[in-house]
């Protein structure tokens, strides 16, 4: 291998795993959704849309940072998620229809009807929050003057990963160590054990569909500096999450960080080593050999729940 | 002859062992009770023979041939019918419809597969509601419902899961004439109940477990007088 | 009457072109006839068997494919595509059964989509067989007229009617249905699920792949965006069936008139054209939270609300 074939290499290794982090933080916020109220929610990738175009607002009307805009998108998201589940998504789950389904395609439609007033609003055009820093970056020759190859490390992309990291780390703390985090832990793994020791179940549904949301609203944020924007991204995430969340197994919070630093990893190598036009493909390549392969996170949850004791 | 032979089984979820090396024989035209305490892995015996879940240890044997490791679907067809404990109409379809779906295992025609149906509602005492949807049954008749089902794939053995739990006493006996006239069709019967009563009445013999393993195996008489058995069981049931 | 109703509705579409319909109108009818078959073929799968598919757009852009790319690069007439799509689609399919029918209920929906994504990007970045996002283009198409249009795809129409009610009061129907009903008791009741579920997947998939090489063939014009469409194809193919009537024999033409219908009158509504996704959302919404089982499976649900209103 030669020393340009390394450093891209390294190169394609570096922006993967930067890119892995922000799309763990995405599959985070569905794992933790379909891990406590056993639904799918295909308009994860919309609301993390939403999001976007709010710090996108935020940043060209009244010049605030992206990066800050968290504090106001998260907690936004937060509010329409509890309004979704609670207004929409929990009817739905009581009404006896022939195709259980049924409430994945309503947030089918819940996610068509956000994209499409997003266009509404915004027309298609991409958009762009122009940071000052959003080309500066960190090159290795600079901190190791003989260096035999050279790397760079973008800041927007760090700060954005570091971000990413903070967030997690938080999650994993209030999930572990508050009441809180534990009913919805308990919630998650057995929905009737919970009710009996007197954990309010329909709360805890309502405060996690919100906090889903608020968590791949603040990986909106996280991507708007260092990506464009247009209406209809939305559903190329919704995808990326459910990819991440096969991954790594079901509810499974670690299992979506793993899956999502494999995504990215897996993207990047299929982008410089097969074209940009293809990562998605690689993307699903990778969801593809996991079903097949690896169907164990995904199969044992539902065997277990059909068959009984 | 042995219809079917359970050899050495295992079952393990993850680390804890729901079966541990399990062994007992049910002879062609008997009854055999299966026995024991809430979570002693009857269920889960059921789930092996009738292939939902492969044994993690042993092998079960149909008719002097090896039916562990096949699918569900495929060790109906060889002859093993079951019913649930949780019972699992399909749901949308009237009661008739249901039967009908599982008669189609042995003939291709619409109109056999009703008159095979028909006949199987018939014996089961369905008639009257065949044409009710399956969801909206009482719960009784939803017992027989599993019944009537696992009978029209016209099995050999028959498995039946806590068919009595929650009847009344009237449809009790209903259910166990039923019980004592499809023995007397030849078929071989392995049963879980708790109804001691009814389970010392009409098996031929009784295997109880606990915990998992294999605490005897008898007649319903020695069974009765086990002192082991006794202690861990009947003195529970008795008491509660 | 209700034995004749099929032959009465075939009829009656029949001798429609007779009354010299303006060319828009025979558009219309024309997509909703093909939209008809499109629903049939996926209630096959999605209503009868219980398998929710949100990747129906696979087949239909396998089907279209299919006929552009022999056009394209065989120079055969396109309407060859009709019959060789059926090879290719059930290969398709069952590949893509392979792989998605291990997963249960929504991740079996979920698995479909993200194949239906797969193909579209796949057929963007083969440019040297399907052209990219240049699409294909028919030179001319064989009539200008759409009468015979018309005809093809009522008769695609009438065999898909025939087929479906054929299959669903058979042995494979019942199978069908035991399978959506629960799967664990149909599988110990002796049914093969993985096999039965896979024939579902190949019948539907060859119906609506055969409406895929119908469009190429009426529109003249395909590309990966239209044909692998998510919200166009596989959505609006969910959303007929919702709004029509799930597991119903006339569900799907109800509701392909009402989506037609609906997206005609939103597209020529000036400042409302760009809002069509919203009313179909907001429509799809209402249908699951009111009429889960569709118009024609609410039926009696329908009726009732009505009275009521009316009392009221």
């Amino acid at each position: 291998m030669t020393s340009v074939q390394l450093e891209v290499l390294l190169q394609t290794l570096i922006s993967g795993l930067l890119l892995g982090g922000l799309y763990a933080l995405i599959g985070i916020g569905m794992t933790l959704i379909m891990g406590v109220m056993k639904i799918i929610n295909l308009a994860h990738g919309e609301l993390m849309m939403v999001a976007m175009y709010i710090a996108y607002v935020l940043f060209s009307s009244f010049h605030i940072d992206p990066y800050l805009s968290i504090l106001i998108a998260a907690p936004a998201l937060f509010g329409l998620g509890v309004l979704l589940q609670k207004y929409l998504i929990n009817p739905v789950l009581k009404v006896e229809a022939i195709i259980p389904e049924n409430q994945v395609i309503l947030t089918v439609g819940i996610g068509m009807v956000l994209a499409n007033i997003a266009t509404i609003i915004f027309s298609s055009d991409y958009k762009t929050t122009p940071v000052e820093y959003a080309t500066k970056a960190w090159y290795l020759s600079d901190y190791w003057r003989e260096s035999p190859i050279e790397l760079s490390l973008s800041m927007p992309w760090s700060v954005s990963f570091c971000v990413a990291l903070v967030i997690t780390a938080s999650l994993w703390f209030f999930l572990t160590k508050t009441d809180m985090g534990k009913s919805i832990r308990a919630t998650a793994q057995d929905k009737d054990a919970a009710l009996l020791m007197g954990v309010n179940v329909e709360r805890m549904r309502v405060f996690t569909f919100g906090l889903g949301s608020a968590l791949v609203g603040s990986a909106g944020c996280l991507f708007i500096p260092i990506y464009y924007l247009y209406p209809d991204l939305g559903g190329q995430f919704t995808l990326i999450a459910f990819v991440i969340t096969i991954l790594g197994g079901l509810g499974s919070t670690v299992g979506a960080i793993v899956g999502g630093l494999i995504l990215g990893v897996f993207e990047s190598l299929t982008a410089t080593y097969a074209g940009m036009g293809w990562a998605p493909v690689g993307r699903f390549m990778i969801f593809v050999a996991a079903l097949i392969f690896v169907p164990g996170g995904i199969m044992s949850l539902f065997k277990k729940r059909r068959l009984g004791k | 002859m042995a219809m079917l032979e359970v050899k050495g089984v295992s079952r393990f979820f993850g680390g804890l062992a729901a079966l541990t090396d399990i062994s007992f024989g049910v002879e062609k035209g008997d009854i055999l009770g299966l026995i024991g305490p809430n979570g002693a892995g009857k269920t889960t015996m059921f789930n092996v023979v009738n292939g939902f879940y492969p044994p993690s240890k042993g092998e079960v044997y149909f008719k002097q041939k090896k039916i562990s490791g096949l699918k569900p679907h495929q060790i109906c067809k060889m002859g093993i019918a079951r019913t649930f404990q949780v019972v699992k109409p399909l749901q949308r379809m009237s009661v008739l419809d249901n039967v009908i779906a599982s008669a189609f295992l042995r003939v291709k025609t619409r109109t056999r597969a009703e008159e095979i149906a028909l006949d199987t509602i018939k014996f089961t005492g369905l008639l009257d509601d065949r044409d009710v949807i399956s969801k909206g049954l009482p719960l009784g008749k939803r017992k027989k419902l599993e019944i009537a089902r696992a009978l029209a794939t016209q099995p050999e053995m028959l498995l039946l899961d806590e068919s009595f739990a929650g009847l009344n006493p009237a449809e009790l006996d209903e259910s166990i004439g039923i019980i004592r006239r499809i023995k007397e069709r030849g078929i071989t019967i392995m049963i879980i109940e708790h109804h001691m009563k009814v389970i010392m009445a009409i098996s031929d013999k009784i295997v109880v477990l606990s915990y998992g393993q294999k605490l005897a195996e008898g007649t319903p008489k020695e069974i009765g007088n086990n002192p082991l058995v006794v202690e861990a069981y009947l003195g529970e049931a008795e008491s509660a | 009457m209700r034995k004749a109703l099929p032959l009465i509705i075939a009829g009656l579409l029949a001798v429609l072109p007779l009354l010299g319909l303006s060319s828009y109108w025979m558009h219309i009818l024309i997509l909703v006839i093909m939209w008809s078959v499109i629903g049939m073929a996926w209630n096959l799968l999605g209503g009868y068997c219980g398998q929710v598919s949100f990747g129906h757009a696979a087949f239909f852009g396998v089907g279209a494919y299919t006929a552009g790319i022999l056009y394209n690069k065989a120079h055969l007439s396109a309407w060859w595509g009709m019959p060789l799509s059926i090879v290719f689609v059930t290969i398709v399919a069952l590949i893509i059964g392979y792989i998605c029918l291990r997963l249960r209920g929504p991740f079996f929906a979920l698995g479909t989509l993200a194949i239906g994504v797969i193909l579209r990007v796949t057929a963007e970045n083969l440019t040297g067989i399907t052209e990219g996002d240049l699409g294909i283009m028919l030179q001319e198409r064989t009539w200008i007229d759409k009468t015979w249009y018309f005809y093809i795809v009522l008769a695609l129409a009438v065999v898909t009617f025939i087929a479906v009610k054929m299959i669903i009061e058979s042995k494979l129907g019942y199978y069908f249905v035991a399978i959506r009903e629960d799967q664990d008791a149909a599988e110990s009741l002796g049914i093969n699920t993985t096999l039965y579920k896979t024939v579902a997947l190949s019948l539907s998939a060859v119906f609506t792949g055969l409406a895929g090489a119908f469009y190429m063939n009426y529109m003249g014009y395909i590309d990966p965006k239209i044909v692998f469409a998510l919200h166009d194809i596989s959505i609006v193919t969910i959303m007929v069936v919702m709004v029509g009537g799930v597991a119903t024999y006339w569900g799907p033409f109800v509701g392909a008139i009402i989506m037609v219908f609906l997206a005609e009158i939103i597209r020529t509504i000036p400042k409302l054209g760009a809002a069509h996704h919203t009313f179909f959302g907001i429509l799809l919404i209402v249908i699951i939270i009111f009429l889960p089982n569709g118009i024609v499976g609410d039926l009696p649900k329908l009726k009732k609300l009505l009275r009521i209103g009316k009392a009221a």
